[in-house]
């Protein structure tokens, strides 16, 4: 089972993986990852931006990859777009597996790929103003680390 | 028919605009000409994409772009 998308309103990560669990029947574990907008620094507001023909298309290429290198018997990977306020989900990656090791290792390796390589571009609010954001040296770090294995 | 150029991220604010229409064809030259030295400099950088018609192209200096197609200026992501 593989569900891969773009959400442009706020989510609830409870429900997609209820779901995500019953439409994977006979699985022997489930590995979830969300991220949500921190509040540090004094942010009011994260705005993230896509391009249509390129980034959707971009996570079902990085879905392929998982599939090919895990064992896995289903794939969810939502990502919210447009403007986020803190505490708000953000990513949502889960994997079904028959095995724990499988789901572990492809929800890493999803969230490593998607930090560094995915085509969206934020920008935060701090104090009234919009600050554009660029990946930190440890997400590249981070990616890094699959090229090995 | 007319190229549509979309500036992405923080090139938008360098551009002043999201998306531009001009004539074709276009190729790496002519898209520096266009849109002002600041942007094409940024171009420049090895981390800034163009994408062509939906697809990031391996070499952005090959760019050929025809009428109808959408031209994509991709700044460095920022991470999901």
């Amino acid at each position: 089972m593989r569900d891969i998308r773009l959400l442009t309103e706020m989510f609830i990560p409870g429900t997609l993986i209820g779901q995500f669990s019953n439409a994977n029947p006979g699985l022997g574990g489930i590995c979830t990852f969300v991220g949500e907008v921190r509040s540090e620094g004094g942010v009011e507001a994260l705005e993230l931006t896509h391009y249509e023909p390129i980034t959707l298309p971009g996570m079902h290429g990085l879905a392929d990859q998982v599939f090919d290198r895990f064992d896995l018997m289903g794939l969810l990977m939502v990502h919210r777009v447009g403007q986020l306020r803190p505490g708000e989900p953000i990513v949502c990656v889960s994997a079904a597996s028959k095995h724990r090791r499988g789901a572990i290792d492809a929800v890493a390796f999803c969230m490593d790929h998607l930090k560094s390589r995915a085509w969206f571009w934020k920008r935060e609010k701090r104090a009234g103003e919009w600050h554009w954001i660029e990946t930190r040296a440890e997400d590249y770090a981070d990616l890094a680390r699959w090229d090995n294995q | 028919m007319t190229i549509r150029i979309v500036f992405l991220g923080p090139l938008a604010d360098l551009a002043g605009e999201q998306e531009r229409e001009v004539a074709g064809p276009l190729d790496w030259a002519g898209l520096l000409a266009l849109v002002g030295p600041e942007v094409a400099e940024q171009l420049q950088v090895d981390r800034v994409n163009v994408a062509c018609a939906g697809k990031v192209l391996a070499d952005k200096t090959a760019l050929a772009a025809t009428d109808g197609d959408e031209i994509a200026l991709l700044p460095p992501v920022s991470g999901g």
